[in-house]
């Protein structure tokens, strides 16, 4: 579990701590920079886009989904590891699971806040998106519960309250940890944030069962979010998007993809926070299983959806799979299957899932894969539908490619404002893990 | 009280509503026949459509990157190689279908089906998910990209009849629906059931100099679009899909060689 000795209680408290008490001048020009390049490449193109219309995207008829809703779709599936993950192997009772999953969790969190962003992007008239809520209005007007965009609202907000409760309540032990070391403003706030937790025998309990109902409650609503994700695309006649496999396809994906995000996290915090003692080889070594495994299963699901559309024969069906295999998007397929078929059969090797580097780069490549996968889906399905005199053709403009890049800017602010204001790791779960009554070596 | 007025209203509605006939006596299903053999392809209709549907003129720049807006279009396809090439021409515009892909996929009923069988599209209800786009197989709704101006004079030729479009909103064919509330109020007002067939005829049937469209309920045994929906050339656009359209397309007939 501990690659450099195991720690004493007070040391883990002090370590995991630090990070959040102790703020030097590199991590608020990390910040600062974080913050810019969203402003810059992700609030004021969209501005922009608001002023002058939806048409500042690339999209035209015929392709009227586009990058923002790969990214989107991207962004979702990034934060299905975290909640998803840690709810798993709590049940299971995996105790690798302890110093990682605060960190899954929050990335969920935060990559759900940026696929909504995405949401509003695309929308073309966003000021109105509160109509797709039920908010009983004086105009009597309620929204459309046949459409997989209103299951997409509903499986969002749920999910995202749902793992908000979930990060938070896991966190109530570690607050209190943090009131206790801190005085102030910030003693204040966490003993609010605590709930005044005071450790109790009664306390730990009632937080034990509720922590473990949530987690049962999170599983199948994860795998719901996804599979909802995909109807957008699976519920429509459009060829090369109405298949029955694409809900699991999305869940795959989006686990695959949020696997390889928490192994490129784990790697951040690991280098930048100085959590070696905490984040070692075994956690490397089962994300590294893992993805091992979702990529056979991603790979399988890819050939089949390729061998149904072919066995299928539809003429419609077979153009669009024609422009995606040898068309101009031919090169991002076939670098999609690199990065996510075969890149990820290198940790079959324990020299590679052992190096974090080799896993950084590997986690990169696959997130470069699934990003464009998504992109795929959108770009080469809806410019071959039915009616050849409207085929048409989707790239993306310069304000598309500026606000993906923002949009990456936004995740890492909204990570490092999170790991001054929550313990990265838990604290009081990395103890339950230590061998009891040690005296310090 | 009011609730109990409410409710014994809701009751006699419902129970009309389950009277046979009640649809065919109070419904309409608009229903338009296009004879490929008597059209030419001239684009009359696109450009009638244009001045009554105050369709805006998006310029080259935004032609070029296919972000025209035109309800009806004429779609050309080609067959064979050079010398021996023989064109076809297909009018395309929404087919209103009874069974639409578009209208499950609006989250907030911007497009839905009423009961006249017409798949209506409400701008100001509009969000611009562009979902409905996507879904439908047609290809025929366009999206308001920008904010379109007409230059002076041309403002003063918009219909006052028809909604002026903002960006961010889908819109389409409506079978122009300003012309089916006129005759339909016409009709009221001469205390008359039902409109006569014949009395609405939206801009692109209008203007059709060979009479290739034909417009009008299919409801009515005696319309003319009854009569033409019976002949055996009668097929529409992408049956497969099930969509049950209510355009119906008459096939080019060919001599025999």
């Amino acid at each position: 579990m501990f690659d450099h000795g195991q720690p004493s209680y007070a040391e883990v408290n002090k370590d995991i701590l630090s990070v959040m008490l102790e703020t030097g001048p590199r991590y608020w020009m990390l910040l600062g920079t974080t913050m810019s390049v969203a402003v810059i490449f992700f609030f004021m193109p969209w501005f922009y886009q608001l002023i002058v219309g939806v048409g500042a995207a690339g999209m035209n008829r015929n392709a009227y989904w586009g990058t923002y809703l790969s990214n989107f779709i991207f962004w979702i599936g990034l934060s299905h590891s975290g909640t998803l993950l840690s709810a798993i192997l709590h049940i299971t009772n995996s105790p690798w699971r302890k110093s990682v999953y605060r960190s899954a969790e929050a990335m969920t969190l935060f990559s759900l806040m940026t696929a909504a962003l995405f949401v509003m992007v695309h929308l073309g008239r966003v000021w109105f998106v509160h109509w797709s809520f039920p908010i009983p209005n004086q105009m009597g007007l309620w929204p459309n519960f046949r459409s997989p965009l209103m299951f997409d609202v509903m499986a969002i907000t749920t999910y995202l309250t749902a793992s908000s409760i979930f990060i938070y309540m896991g966190s109530v032990p570690d607050f209190a940890a943090v009131r206790d070391a801190s005085t102030g403003l910030r003693r204040r706030l966490y003993t609010i944030f605590c709930f005044g937790w005071r450790g109790t025998a009664r306390e730990w309990h009632t937080l034990g069962w509720a922590y473990t109902f949530f987690a049962v409650f999170v599983i199948p609503l994860a795998v719901s979010v996804h599979s909802i994700v995909s109807w957008d695309f699976a519920l429509s006649i459009v060829p090369g998007l109405h298949h029955t496999i694409f809900a699991p396809y999305f869940v795959c994906g989006a686990i695959y993809s949020g696997t390889a995000g928490i192994v490129t996290v784990m790697y951040c915090l690991r280098k930048y926070l100085n959590f070696e003692r905490y984040i070692g080889q075994v956690h490397l070594d089962n994300l590294g299983k893992l993805l091992i495994a979702l990529s056979l299963i991603w790979s399988y699901i890819n050939i089949l959806e390729l061998f149904s559309t072919w066995y299928g024969g539809s003429s419609f069906e077979l153009e669009a799979l024609k422009f995606k295999l040898t068309g101009f998007y031919a090169p991002l397929y076939w670098e999609m299957i690199l990065f996510c078929a075969f890149v990820p059969l290198l940790m079959f090797f324990r020299k590679f899932r052992w190096s974090w580097n080799k896993m950084l780069v590997i986690s990169i490549l696959i997130n470069i894969g699934m990003l464009t996968e998504r992109f795929i889906i959108v770009a080469t399905s809806q410019p071959r539908k039915f009616l050849p005199n409207a085929f048409g053709f989707y790239f993306p403009s310069w304000i598309e490619i500026s606000i993906t890049i923002g949009s990456f800017a936004i995740f890492a602010t909204l990570f490092l404002i999170f790991i001054k204001w929550v313990p990265a790791i838990s604290i009081y779960e990395v103890k339950e893990t230590l061998k009891p009554l040690r005296r310090d070596a | 009280m009011k609730w109990g007025n409410d409710l014994s209203t809701f009751v006699e509605k419902f129970r009309q509503y389950l009277k046979p006939g009640y649809y065919d006596e109070f419904d309409y299903h608009w229903t338009m026949t296009i004879d490929l053999d008597r059209c030419t392809g001239c684009e009359a209709c696109v450009v009638a459509c244009q001045a009554e549907n105050n369709l805006p003129i998006v310029g080259e720049k935004r032609y070029a990157q296919n972000r025209e807006i035109k309800w009806i279009r004429i779609e050309r396809y080609w067959e064979g190689e050079y010398p021996d090439v023989k064109m076809g021409f297909i009018p395309m515009l929404c087919q209103h279908c009874d069974a639409a892909p578009c209208e499950i996929a609006c989250p907030v009923f911007a497009t839905y089906h009423n009961q006249d069988g017409l798949n209506t599209q409400i701008y100001n209800r509009c969000i611009g998910t562009r979902t409905c786009a996507v879904y439908c197989p047609y290809e025929v709704r366009y999206f308001n990209w920008f904010t379109y101006t007409w230059d002076e004079p041309l403002e003063q030729q918009l219909n006052p009849d028809v909604t002026v479009r903002e960006k961010g909103v889908m819109e389409k064919c409506t079978f122009c629906i300003q012309r089916i509330r006129l005759a339909k109020d016409n009709a009221k007002d001469d205390d008359r059931r039902r409109v006569r067939d014949g009395e609405v005829v939206p801009a692109c049937v209008q203007s059709c100099p060979t009479e290739a469209m034909a417009f009008g309920d299919s409801n009515d045994p005696e319309a003319k679009v009854s009569k033409m929906m019976k002949d055996p050339r009668g097929y529409t656009v992408l049956e497969e899909l099930n969509t049950t359209p209510s355009i119906v397309y008459l096939k080019k007939a060919h001599a025999e060689s």
